[in-house]
């Protein structure tokens, strides 16, 4: 339990405003090649950059660029300790997707190797439904912020 | 681009297993993506498209409009509604502030008269700057 853990027992969904602050251990991901294409193939991309080792070498990066959307990729494994945390306590089959946030920096190509950390930005109740921000800091193996992300989730009421 | 510009609209229909192959792409392999029977049971008209796919085609419209993936800056949305397999999404954009290099642009993802995507808001490095 958090130190000064509040549980607000408010209509359906209650939230525990104690884990606010909360950091979890670092996750890491190395970006392979046939994965940015998958992912650039699923969402539609069209552009060499993505696709082609040669164009993208041409254009002077070392390796295929990843779109960037392909931040979700390389964030997730962040985000699951705190989605199935039993202390933020998110009932995952009420949840929803509510808004979502990027911020990039240097663009991340395949062999990357990205660290995410995530921490809890805020939980709240309105209207009987629970809301839950996550932070994301996705930093590359220089050490330069690739992407940073705000991650909102609410959790409907019955 | 200029102040009041619009993006040239992006369409595209996710076809009946794009929310598997996305599924499968991303990681998120929720169930209300790719089992119709679970998604009705939990009260859903059937699968519903990844909000984040969507968003990816938000995106898309910028990185597009932008000359490439490195003009998006940053990306903010808020999903509202349910996107759908095998319906056409549309992507609109109009440039609301210009500054420094960088354009605003204030933009949207409609499917069937409905605004799944709404108040989403681009900054893009301007190809021309």
């Amino acid at each position: 339990m958090v130190d000064g853990g509040r549980l607000l027992e408010l209509s359906r969904v209650a939230v525990n405003t104690g884990v606010i602050g909360k950091t979890y251990p670092p996750a890491e991901y190395t970006v392979g090649r046939e994965k940015i294409r998958e992912y650039a193939h699923a969402v539609g991309e069209t552009n060499p950059l993505h696709l082609d080792v040669g164009a993208a070498r041409a254009a002077g990066y070392d390796d295929v660029v990843a779109p960037p959307m392909f931040a979700v990729v390389y964030s997730f494994p962040a985000l699951w300790p705190a989605l199935f945390d039993p202390e933020v306590g998110i009932d995952f089959a009420r949840m929803v997707h509510g808004g979502q946030e990027f911020t990039w920096g240097p663009l991340v190509v395949a062999g990357d190797e990205i660290t995410t950390t995530l921490s809890i930005a805020d939980v709240s109740e309105r209207a009987g439904n629970g809301f839950y921000v996550f932070a994301t800091e996705s930093v590359n193996q220089r050490g330069e912020t690739v992407c940073s992300g705000r991650w909102s989730n609410i959790v409907r009421g019955a | 681009m200029q102040l009041g510009d619009e993006l040239a609209p992006l369409a595209v229909t996710p076809d009946r297993y794009l929310t598997v192959r996305y599924a499968g792409a991303s990681g998120d392999f929720n169930p209300i993506h790719i089992d119709e029977e679970f998604a009705r049971q939990v009260g859903l008209p059937g699968r519903i498209l990844h909000g984040l796919y969507t968003m990816a085609q938000v995106a898309r419209a910028q990185t597009d409009a932008g000359g490439g993936p490195q003009s998006l800056k940053r990306l903010s949305v808020q999903f509202r509604g349910m996107g759908l397999p095998e319906q056409e999404l549309v992507v609109t954009g109009t440039v609301s502030a210009v500054q420094d290099g960088v354009a605003i642009v204030e933009c949207g993802c409609e499917q069937g008269g409905k605004r799944i995507i709404r108040n989403a808001e681009a900054e893009l490095r301007r190809p021309d700057a």
